[in-house]
């Protein structure tokens, strides 16, 4: 393998942001090219289309093939508010005409993998088709988008978005993964074409699939990072069993998985292979969530909503659990770490976080009793996958077995566990999750507001006050006051209404083979997954 | 006794038992000495049996109360096969798991086995056009990959130990159908058949007094059989997710759980549920092989 | 050929077509019973915002929208012209999606059987032989204990047992590779992912064999003709060859036909625990995704290697022992 010398003044740089920032690891070495990288992934998607699927066995794989227009800045991708350009030229461009035009250059000399230019015309093409979708065309992402009003293309290399107000959504919707740059050309003969093949303008080109087993890439020669990507290929090797996944790293099948495993297996790598093994972690953006049926009595009664949730010893079991499962942060409704979440005094103050839990319980037990259930039972309707879901719910009816409520488990495959979710609601009691790919908790919260706007929300209810709140946080330009009514929308939503209330915040372990460098963590398996900057030390 | 069974199975005319008691311990403790394996089977069988019974007085623990400070403890004098990743005695857990296998067992082999026995005796005994109709439906079930139907079944109905029953029942009967099904049609050829139908002797009496007592043999061992089966079919399932779910003690579920995440670091999570799943199984076949050479007098040793 | 076995043959023929229709009824309705939609799983992944629009273009794509006859007269006509169509979870034709499974299970099936052979044939033999005795005891309990053991736990032990092994041994951890690669591509890769499966289930399916083989060559020693042969004075080996093998052979033919026919998109759970990439696995997954024509066509596969394997035995059954033909 050949040593790679990369502009130093450069390399120093993006190594110093990185230790600066995310305080991860950063290494002496110069970053050598060659190698393949193989890993594994736990499902396949199925399809190809970034703009249709939702799914992140989507993202692994097939982001490599593509750029997008902005991304997470791959040296510092932990960090909720770092966007950088990808396709466009400069800095992410700062709104203009009151917040509400975002004026983006688009580099030149970008190539897609079948030899045509890419220009602006196909950057609208494509956010065209994720927030104007023609009919018979999936977007899965479209409510993201609502703000915005025309997309337009004044030359070949300028890209104007006019929003219909000014939003501090906008850009981290657009920063996501999932919003591949197509080519126009094909978009406009077929919008379906993407679905089952793959022609993007990023750092890997397609090297063939293997129907249920692996998605191979190699490297693309004419990427306009210069110098990237420094691997000469990678293998996306499919595998459904987590426990073969650790395995696979350990026997050295694979050199990483990129969603996370749970404590034990980081433990048990460890102790098996030492040095070899270097190990990433960090808070997940993704809540595990419990949402009553408002239209099931007795959780018609916030009161008893309520003691559900003060039932929960939320701090003493994050400390066993996160020894178990893939969850560890108590937090609210905010991904933990933000600037408009919580602090830990804030928490104090609401339901099922008082510090007393002997005191919360009996509250519990008292609203319980008013109520007039005071040996409530019911069924936990559960996913069922073990990790963290049915850990976290065998948990759960311990706990709630300490106050007098006897909770049974149901659990389904997803399938039957989404039906029932959106279509049936024939439950009393449901886990359900919150994951969302950029940290963007404006949007993220419209899991709590009614179910008749919110896309995701599975409790039966509607809370207009809640609504009110969601949007005028969403319109607010100052941060401050975006902060300040989001407490009120965490007051509301998780006490005194407890409309549906936040378990744990899930911890995302990435224990990884140690000479696989350029790789850093973030909050979500979903982000910084081009592999462009990943290197093999070997 | 060779001569007695040996006239059953030609003519179907019973003969006069051995009265008494004494002779059935006798005839108890000869078979012990001539087929040790099918004893040991009887034995591991009648204690899985008293375990699930009595599992409320012989477990030290609760196996469902959680108690994290007793996480992932060795085994040891207090926790004689440790404790799972929630605390849990794995001991008592698998006591108590004795009983959700046994009833899962003995529940789907039985219920399976005598509806088959009810339609494989129908069918050889009635024949023509209802056989032949019959035994195609039959065919269907047979060739129709069982995990596919327990798929089915449990996503249709929901998880739990009720529809578990139900989907590893259905597999049995097309299996047992079929055998008795042979069985009987060796009954219903020979002309004794005939005469009892020239003489008036009703359907009934003729299914029930002679064609069963000839499928007994077969029935019964395929009850043992299909224990056995149940048994695994029930470990496989939870394995798949489709089984019993938490905070339920079942052997299949302690099995998929955490035990393979913990197989290197907590190995009695793992290798205790698997040692009693393969115990019980074991002792049902032994017990069943053993009843078969018993009962099939053709196999009998010179 | 005879009438009469012609007559045999074109009657067994016909009888497999109620089995297929039967099979095609039963796989169609009781999918459609589950409960839950491959739509809202396509859009439901993160928990994420999803449109109801896109669940109604998605419903009409997939046909759907369209009355219940319809999509079944579809599903019969596919089938009747070989026309499988396309998996409504990927949009691949579902032939393409089968093949590379269907190679594997092929693969694993076979060697799994000649496993089960090598084991079970002269270990039953051994077995009737030595009836009674101490040996058959020991070859009795070994069987059993390979059904008494859960797969999926043979399975995990066998991976763990390699990882700790080879580490143990030089240093380094080894384990079967994880992506499936043709024998003909590289024959050393293949034979290393696949033998332990095999075994594993092949040990599984020689216990069965094993107690057929010795109870039908039990069966078949004492039938007259051995006796006569006996009284004749050949010698005890060229009796057992000769005479009573061949005829055991018939009912322990059957189970083989039948065990392989299961060996085809049975072994769900073996499949996971070794990351196989097999028919079970696509099963699985299409009944999961709630895949009808996937599930369909992989079911009438299934059936229909079922069928025909039974076919087949009871061919060769007609050909060996006439008394059956005039039945």
């Amino acid at each position: 393998m050949k040593h790679f010398m990369y502009p130093k003044l450069v390399a120093s740089v993006a190594v110093g942001v990185a230790l600066a920032v995310s305080g991860a690891f950063a290494t002496a070495h110069a970053q050598k090219k060659g190698g393949e990288l193989k890993f594994v992934v736990p499902a396949e998607p199925p399809s190809f289309d970034g703009h249709r699927e939702t799914t992140f066995a989507l993202i692994h794989p097939i982001a490599p093939f593509y750029s997008t227009l902005i991304r997470v800045n791959p040296s510092n991708p932990a960090s909720p508010t770092d966007f950088v350009c990808d396709l466009c030229e400069g800095s992410v461009p700062k709104p203009t005409n009151d917040g509400k035009r975002f004026t983006f250059k688009i580099r030149k000399g970008v190539k897609f993998s079948d030899g045509s230019t890419l220009t602006a015309h196909d950057v609208k093409a494509t956010f065209d088709k994720i927030t104007f979708p023609v009919k018979g065309v999936a977007s899965a992402r479209k409510a993201f988008f609502s703000m915005v009003d025309k997309i337009s293309t004044p030359d070949a290399s300028t890209l104007v978005f006019d929003l219909k107000y000014a939003s501090g959504a906008f850009i981290p919707a657009v920063a996501m993964p999932y919003n591949f740059v197509y080519a126009k050309k094909i978009l406009d003969k077929d919008m379906h074409w993407y679905e089952k093949n793959v022609m993007g303008s990023g750092p890997f080109l397609w090297k063939g699939r293997s129907a249920g087993s692996f998605i191979k890439g190699s490297r693309n020669p004419n990427y306009y990072h210069k110098g990237l990507p420094y691997l000469d290929g990678f293998e996306a090797i499919f595998a459904k069993k987590q426990s073969l996944r650790v395995q696979a790293i350990r026997g050295d099948r694979a050199a990483i998985e990129f969603r996370g495993f749970p404590p034990k297996s980081r433990d048990d790598l460890k102790k098996a292979l030492g040095d070899k093994i270097t190990v990433q972690e960090g808070d997940w953006n993704c809540s595990l969530i419990v949402t009553p049926n408002h239209k099931v009595k007795p959780f018609d009664n916030p009161n008893v909503r309520r003691a559900l949730t003060l039932a929960i010893d939320r701090w003493g079991g994050s400390k066993y659990l996160s020894r178990i499962a893939i969850v560890k942060t108590v937090g609210g409704v905010v991904f933990p770490g933000h600037p408009l979440a919580a602090t830990k005094e804030e928490l104090h103050k609401i339901a099922g976080f008082w510090p007393d839990i002997k005191k919360s319980r009996a509250e519990a037990r008292r609203l319980l009793k008013e109520a007039g259930v005071p040996n409530l039972k019911f069924e936990l309707h559960n996913r069922g996958v073990d990790q963290p879901y049915k850990i976290v719910g065998t948990w759960m009816i311990d706990q709630w077995r300490q106050v007098g409520i006897t909770a049974k488990q149901r659990v389904q495959p997803t399938g039957p566990f989404y039906a029932t979710l959106r279509k049936k609601k024939d439950f009393d009691v449901s886990i359900d999750f919150n994951c969302q790919s950029i940290v963007n908790p404006l949007l993220d919260v419209s899991k709590f507001i009614s179910d008749d706007i919110s896309g995701n929300q599975y409790g039966n209810y509607q809370d207009r006050d809640l609504d009110k709140m969601f949007d005028k946080m969403n319109r607010a330009a100052d941060p401050a006051m975006q902060r300040k009514i989001m407490r009120d929308f965490e007051k509301r939503a998780l006490d005194t209404q407890a409309n549906a209330f936040v378990t744990l915040w899930w911890y995302r372990i990435i224990p990884h083979r140690s000479y696989v460098k350029g790789w850093k963590i973030s909050p979500s398996h979903y982000l910084n997954q081009d592999l462009a900057n990943v290197w093999l030390d070997k | 006794m060779d001569a007695r069974s040996e006239s059953q199975s030609i003519t179907g005319v019973e003969l006069e038992e051995p009265a008494k008691s004494q002779s059935w311990l006798i005839s108890v403790l000869d078979l012990t000495r001539r087929q040790p394996l099918g004893a040991a089977g009887a034995i591991i069988v009648i204690g899985m049996i008293f375990m699930a019974i009595f599992a409320d007085f012989l477990a030290p623990f609760d196996p469902v109360v959680n108690n994290f400070e007793m996480m992932h403890v060795a085994p040891s004098a207090e926790h004689w096969f440790g404790t799972d990743q929630f605390g849990r005695d794995v001991l008592s857990r698998i006591i108590f798991g004795a009983r959700t296998a046994m009833l899962v067992g003995f529940v789907s082999a039985f219920i399976g086995a005598t509806l088959g026995l009810v339609l494989g005796v129908a069918s050889a005994y009635f024949g023509g056009v209802f056989d032949l109709i019959f035994q195609r439906i039959m065919d269907v079930f047979m060739a129709f990959p069982l995990i596919i139907m327990a798929l089915a079944v449990v996503s249709i109905f929901g998880t739990g130990v009720e529809n578990l029953i139900i989907a590893i029942t259905i597999p049995f009967v097309p299996r047992c159908a079929r055998v008795v099904r042979s069985s009987a049609l060796a009954i219903r050829e020979i002309p004794y058949v005939d005469a009892a139908r020239a003489l008036g002797y009703s359907h009934r009496r003729i299914i029930l007094r002679h064609m069963v007592p000839n499928v007994m043999a077969p029935y019964l061992i395929m009850i043992t059989a299909f224990v056995g089966q149940a048994i695994l079919l029930e470990a496989s399932l939870t394995f798949l997710g489709l089984g019993v779910q938490e905070p339920t003690p079942a052997w299949g579920l302690m099995l998929q759980g955490g035990a393979e995440e913990y197989a290197e670091s907590a190995p009695w999570m793992a290798i205790f549920p698997g040692l009693a799943i393969s115990l019980a199984v074991f002792g049902f076949n032994l017990f069943g092989d053993a009843l078969r050479d018993v009962l099939d007098p053709k196999l009998r040793a010179q | 050929m005879e009438n009469a076995v012609y007559q045999y043959i074109v009657k067994r023929l016909f009888l497999m077509i109620p089995t297929l229709i039967g099979a095609a009824i039963l796989v169609f309705f009781l999918l459609r019973l589950i409960p839950g939609d491959i739509c809202e799983l396509r859009m439901a992944g993160t928990g994420g915002y999803f449109d109801k629009e896109a669940l109604a273009i998605c419903q009409t794509e997939l046909g759907l929208d369209q009355s219940i006859m319809v999509q079944f007269a579809d599903f019969v006509w596919g089938f009747i012209t070989f026309d499988l169509g396309n998996s409504m979870w990927t949009g691949q034709p579902i032939a393409e999606e089968i093949s590379l499974r269907f190679h594997l299970s092929l693969q694993v099936a076979i060697m799994a059987t000649l496993t089960a052979i090598f084991i079970a044939i002269p270990l039953g033999t051994i077995s009737a032989i030595k009836q009674d005795t101490w040996i058959d005891y020991l070859v009795r309990a070994f069987s059993i204990a390979g059904i008494a053991m859960p797969s999926f736990w043979l399975g995990i032990l066998i991976i763990l047992g390699l990882l700790i092994g080879t580490q143990a041994y030089s240093g380094i951890p080894w384990m079967p590779p994880i992506q499936f690669v043709p024998i003909w591509e590289d024959p050393v890769h293949n034979i290393s992912q696949l033998i332990w499966p095999a075994v594993a289930t092949g040990y599984r399916y020689s216990a069965v064999a094993t107690r057929m083989t010795r109870s039908t060559l039990l069966e078949v020693l004492r039938e007259d003709y051995v006796r006569t042969a006996r009284a004749k004075g050949l010698l005890e080996k060229v009796i057992i060859n000769r005479h009573a093998l061949k005829n055991a052979m018939l009912p322990v033919v059957t189970i083989f036909g039948i065990e392989f026919a299961f060996l085809m998109g049975g072994l769900v759970v073996t499949e996971q625990v070794f990351n196989l990439n097999g028919l079970g696995k696509l099963f699985v997954e299409s009944v999961g995704n709630h895949d009808f024509t996937m599930t369909q066509a992989l079911v009438m596969l299934v059936v229909t290697i079922f069928v025909f394997t039974n076919f087949i035995v009871d061919i060769f059954y007609a050909w060996l022992d006439p008394r059956i033909r005039y039945n």
